[in-house]
């Protein structure tokens, strides 16, 4: 493992920042969208070209200026931010096509602006992925919630302006609140911030402190939803379908939990918590809201309320998998990211086709439209079975591995709680594709003729949803790149 | 008893000064009319004045100004018998800034006047409350 | 010497009103290229000597400067310059006919301010202070509404902190016979133990803390800063408080040692408590206002705490912070109370209600108000993070957690100020074009104000991130050569 000078994740990170002047300028909505797609292409090509010197047990690294003694603005790019990236910026691509769609097709207002902000989070995003220590992590972090504030609230209306301040109360509230303080305490106490593999914080503190530092990280980027910092996430549904799918299924609440995941493999180090014996706690608070998030999901009517519920259910897998301390769940938790993603974007792009096809946004009105949209349910039934984790899809692989770590960290309890929320799951995505083909011609509230979507709309969702039919077959990317990350925590996998 | 009143007789400069200076800060605090609050002001700043001036002071001394200076070098200078002219000389700064601020005071309270036809603060509060 | 240049720039000015801007602008921007020049300088070749009148001090009035002075001299021409760029038009605008007075006045005072950072002279510094106090007053005082009364206020209470200080000048002056700040604090420690030398400092600070708004003793701030003419209030608000709060320093620091006012004294307890406190109020009181300028007021208050506090810490950590935040402050104060001027320049008004769909109208100037704003919230890149950053670790340092909760407090109370505004300005549509639905937004009217407005605006909001991307630079480099070495 040896580490290298790169500018390349700084050209990452700020691609989509650059391009931000670019979209204001651009004079129709046409050269306005192919930028997009320019900078979007471009990020992904950056990002991939570092994948094989990644692979290669090289570490990118690229400090841009010490801001404080021994505190620097500084990018490092290892396995687990590569893997982040990865998936981020490729489907910006494709959420970019999708938004395309999705404004067109209703003729929203603002179109620049939600064009620019939708670029300066994912410049935020990459750089959360790249962060090399907490400071870094940190300032991408809050970045992130001021860009995404102007997306959330994009309709202007009164129920946007309440949403929005919900939404910023908990993150920035949290944000500054807990994560703030905790990260200058655990700066006092060691005089770093730096991540490394086995961590910075064995020895410094007693354990009663580092439980409460812990906990205070762990709430504090609330962008993960552990519970009871959640109830942002229902809230900012009322965001333009393409936010909800890449934001809140992808970048914002997959940045919350990378940054526990950090957190807990970086600055606390999985052995010294194994050590001191801070990671069942963890996941206990975990494991409540897996279970929580999903018996809330199932009385959900509003099809994007259910899918967020499901989301925050999703994110605890993630943290649960961290929590565990075992090689198997570490790999498991950091494969999740990518395939919950693939996955819950489908079900936001299915549910976004389906509003802008027939304006219908609950549930209860849906019986029957399979015959209308055979395909974006057809593609919606395959995003469900991902995050249920049922083959063939990814979820199923990221999945088995959760629960293999479950095995190895002697935690039958959580093992019980995984299957239990797995069959909640399903309890609350396969009636929805249940009832909107198997009906009677009297239940079906819709005409019995195939309309779909426009075509912008309906491409990206096929995207992703093949994709994640793929990665149950090939996950092996993904699967290198985690394990490369556990390896150089000190396991041997 | 007789050490206490040995002791304000001595300072008595110190207890002027003081005393001037509560009647100033007085005056500024309780007064509702503008110009006695002003007057107040310039109260206080007279009794800084001349604080300085008492300290620069001395018992049976003359002027600082040396009458024989010239072509009778070998004549010894003896501090005693001047007064330290320095204090007194910053204080025409302070008298200087003294002014100033109470002209523009004065400036500020014609403009009030104008604007409210009344220098009593209670009834300028009043009528913009009431606003 | 910076302040000859505008000297110059101010005579030249009083004859020929005409090229009163020009000559102003080209007199700050001198004043601005002689603080680079001499702040680098200083850094290379260390601390420098004018001597007034060519006196040898102790006796004559001797200019000194280190690089704690020439530092904030910087920021002092950078913010006089930008601001009165920035507010030419509205100068023209507010004083039609007094333009020349207007600037003869503007310059007086950057020279007071100037003239109190450099100095070396204890008695000087008065001089200084009231120069730039009373030029305040009277460019405070020519505002409309509210504005001469709240500018007798300001006299009242400033006057008395002037006279405060003079008398802890004169008791000063009464035991050592110096006035000169270095041979002060030569001969101070052998007389520490003196009750005079007591009350001297109580009295100096006694009267800084009233120049400076520090709680409880604020009341004159908020209204006179409120309803000063715009170009004022971005030039008086961003600097005042910061250059009492450095004076406050340099007499701390360089006139009494480190080990007296922080060992000797033990005020630095109670007074990091007032600190807390006049934070807490500062927030909570700007928190009631309904009036976009008020309760940037009210910030400022909290912002004075905030440097009190940190200095009071007595570590290195805490006062580094104090230090950096006169600087950051300095500027984020400039941005939001420029980007204030420019949203009254346009909208005649500057309450809540005045401000709804502001937006649309100005996005750019809201722009530079939001990274300003972020500032105050103090979210990194922007410089208001590393200077709260400092601040909370050498409170953390101190054992003061008091200190971090409020700073904490404080950084949450301005995030919800701040978004107030910014949803009033981005979801409240314009009362008189309400009767569309959303998807139809109300009628575009791009309504900013001229680029000779925008530009300046725009350079300070950049400076907030350099300031922030630069700040480990900066107090490195800087400040901590600045601070006397006994300090840890």
């Amino acid at each position: 493992m040896h580490t290298i000078f790169s500018i390349k994740p700084l050209i990452a990170v700020l691609i989509s920042m650059l391009v931000t002047p670019v979209l204001v300028s651009s004079k129709n909505a046409n050269i306005r969208e192919g930028w997009t797609f320019t900078a979007a292409a471009l990020k992904f090509a950056v990002v991939l070209s570092m994948l094989p010197a990644v692979l290669d047990h090289t570490v990118l690294e690229c400090t841009l200026i010490e801001v404080m003694p021994g505190l620097a603005i500084k990018f490092r790019v290892d396995p687990m931010a590569m893997l982040f990236a990865l998936v981020s910026s490729f489907l910006w691509i494709v959420t970019s096509a999708y938004s395309i769609g999705y404004m067109r097709g209703l003729d929203e207002h603002s179109q620049t602006r939600y064009f620019c902000f939708f670029a300066l989070s994912l410049s935020a995003t990459i750089g959360v992925a790249f962060a090399a220590n907490l400071l870094t992590l940190y300032l991408f972090y809050e970045l992130l919630s001021f860009a995404t504030y102007p997306l959330v609230t994009h309709h202007q209306d009164k129920e946007a302006r309440s949403s929005g301040r919900k939404y910023l109360f908990y993150i920035v509230g949290s944000s500054i609140g807990l994560a703030l303080p905790a990260m200058l305490v655990t700066y006092h106490l060691t005089g770093t911030l730096e991540f490394s593999g086995q961590g910075f914080m064995a020895g410094a503190a007693s354990k009663s402190t580092l439980a409460v530092l812990l906990f205070m990280f762990v709430f504090g980027f609330a962008k993960a939803g552990i519970m009871p910092f959640h109830s942002w996430l229902p809230a900012a549904m009322v965001a333009p379908t393409p936010v909800s799918a890449l934001l809140h299924a992808v970048a914002v609440v997959k940045v919350g939990v990378f940054c526990i995941l950090r957190v807990v493999t970086g600055v606390f180090g999985v052995q010294h918590l194994n050590v001191i014996g801070l990671g069942t706690p963890l996941a206990v608070v975990a494991a409540v809201t897996v279970i929580t998030a999903s018996l809330i999901a199932l009385s959900q009517d509003g099809l994007k309320r259910r899918l967020a519920f499901s989301t925050i259910g999703q994110l605890s897998y993630i943290v649960l998998g961290a929590a565990l301390l075992s090689p198997k769940g570490l790999i498991g938790s950091m494969v999740h990211i990518a395939m919950h993603a693939f996955g819950k974007i489908t079900l936001f792009f299915c549910a976004g086709a389906i509003f802008v096809a027939t304006g219908v946004k609950n549930i209860s009105d849906m019986v029957g439209i399979g015959k209308r949209m055979p395909v974006t349910m057809t593609v919606f039934l395959i995003g469900a079975l991902s995050v249920i984790g049922l083959p063939p899809c990814g979820g199923l692989i990221s999945k088995w591995n959760l629960v293999l770590g479950t095995l190895e960290a002697d935690q039958f309890p959580l093992l019980i709680v995984l299957l239990v929320s797995s069959i909640l799951n399903a309890a609350y995505f396969l009636p929805i594709v249940y009832r909107a083909f198997f009906c009677t011609e009297e239940e079906s509230q819709f005409e019995n003729q195939v309309k779909e979507a426009p075509r912008w709309c309906l491409v990206p969702p096929v995207i992703t949803a093949c994709l994640s039919v793929v990665l149950f077959f090939y996950p092996q990317p993904f699967f290198n790149l985690a394990r490369m990350a556990v390896r150089s925590m000190g396991f041997d996998v | 008893m007789d050490g206490l009143f040995d002791f304000i007789v001595s300072k008595y400069n110190y207890w002027g000064y003081v005393v001037l200076m509560m009647i100033g800060m007085y005056a500024m605090i309780v007064k509702k009319n503008l110009v006695k609050k002003i007057i107040g002001m310039n109260i206080f700043q007279t009794a800084i004045i001349l604080f300085y001036v008492s300290i620069g002071a001395k018992r049976d001394a003359t002027l600082p100004i040396i009458a024989h200076g010239h072509g009778d070098a070998h004549h010894a200078v003896h501090a005693v018998d001047y007064m330290n002219p320095l204090p007194h000389v910053l204080m025409l700064t302070a008298i200087v800034v003294a002014v100033a601020t109470l002209g523009v005071a004065l400036a500020l309270t014609i403009k009030i006047y104008k604007q409210y036809n009344t220098l009593e603060e209670d009834e300028i509060n009043a009528r913009l409350r009431g606003r | 010497m910076p302040l000859i240049a505008a000297f110059v720039a101010t005579i030249a000015g009083w004859v020929n009103k005409k090229y009163c801007f020009a000559v102003a602008a080209l007199g700050l921007t001198g004043a601005l290229t002689s603080s680079v020049g001499l702040l680098s300088y200083v850094l290379t070749h260390g601390p420098v000597q004018y001597r007034l009148g060519g006196w040898a001090p102790p006796f004559g009035i001797a200019y000194q400067i280190d690089p704690l002075n020439a530092l904030i001299l910087v920021v002092i021409a950078a913010v006089a310059l930008l601001n009165l760029l920035g507010t030419q038009r509205s100068v023209a605008l507010e004083f039609s006919e007094k333009i020349g007075a207007f600037y003869t006045l503007y310059l007086l005072f950057v020279v007071g301010m100037l003239g109190i950072v450099s100095t070396g002279d204890a008695f000087n510094l008065f001089v200084l202070l009231e120069i730039a106090s009373i030029t305040g007053y009277a460019l405070i005082g020519m505002g409309r509404d509210r504005a001469p009364l709240a500018t007798l206020n300001y006299i009242f209470m400033g006057t008395i902190g002037a006279s405060f200080y003079l008398l802890g000048v004169g008791y000063l002056y009464l035991i050592t016979g110096s006035l000169n700040m270095a041979d002060i604090a030569a001969i101070l420690p052998q007389i520490y133990a003196s009750k005079v030398v007591l009350f001297a400092f109580i009295f100096c600070m006694a009267g800084l803390f009233m120049k400076m708004a520090f709680f409880p003793v604020h009341g004159w701030l908020p209204n006179a800063y409120a309803y000063a003419p715009s170009a004022a209030a971005g030039l008086i608000a961003p600097l005042t408080t910061k250059v009492m709060v450095y004076a406050m320093v340099r007499i701390a620091l360089f006139v009494f040692k480190p080990e007296f006012t922080f060992e000797q004294m033990g005020i630095g307890e109670p007074l990091v408590w007032a600190a807390v406190a006049a934070i807490v109020m500062g927030s909570l009181l700007a928190l009631a206002q309904r009036q976009l300028k008020k309760m940037l007021a009210y910030v400022i208050v909290a912002e004075v705490g905030y440097m009190v506090g940190g200095f009071w810490l007595g570590n290195r950590a805490g006062i580094s912070g104090a230090v950096l935040h006169i600087v950051n402050d300095a500027a984020m104060t400039l941005v939001v109370f420029m980007a204030a001027g420019n949203l009254f320049y346009r909208l005649k008004g500057d309450s809540f209600g005045a401000l709804k769909g502001v937006f649309r109208e100005m996005p750019v100037s809201m722009a530079a108000f939001v990274v300003g704003a972020l500032s105050i919230i103090g979210v990194p890149p922007t410089c208001g993070f590393f200077s709260k950053w400092y601040l909370i670790s050498g409170a953390i340092e101190a054992g003061h957690y008091g200190f971090v909760a409020a700073l904490l407090f404080s950084s949450l109370v301005n995030a919800v100020l701040f978004f107030r505004i910014i949803e009033i300005g981005y979801f409240e549509p314009f009362t008189h074009a309400n009767h569309h639905g959303h998807h139809q937004p109300p009628v575009r009217r791009f309504r900013e104000v001229p680029m000779s407005m925008l530009v300046p605006l725009l350079v300070a909001a950049g400076s907030l991130i350099l300031l922030g991307v630069f700040s480990g630079d900066l107090v490195t480099k800087v400040i901590h050569l600045a601070l006397p070495g006994q300090i840890t």
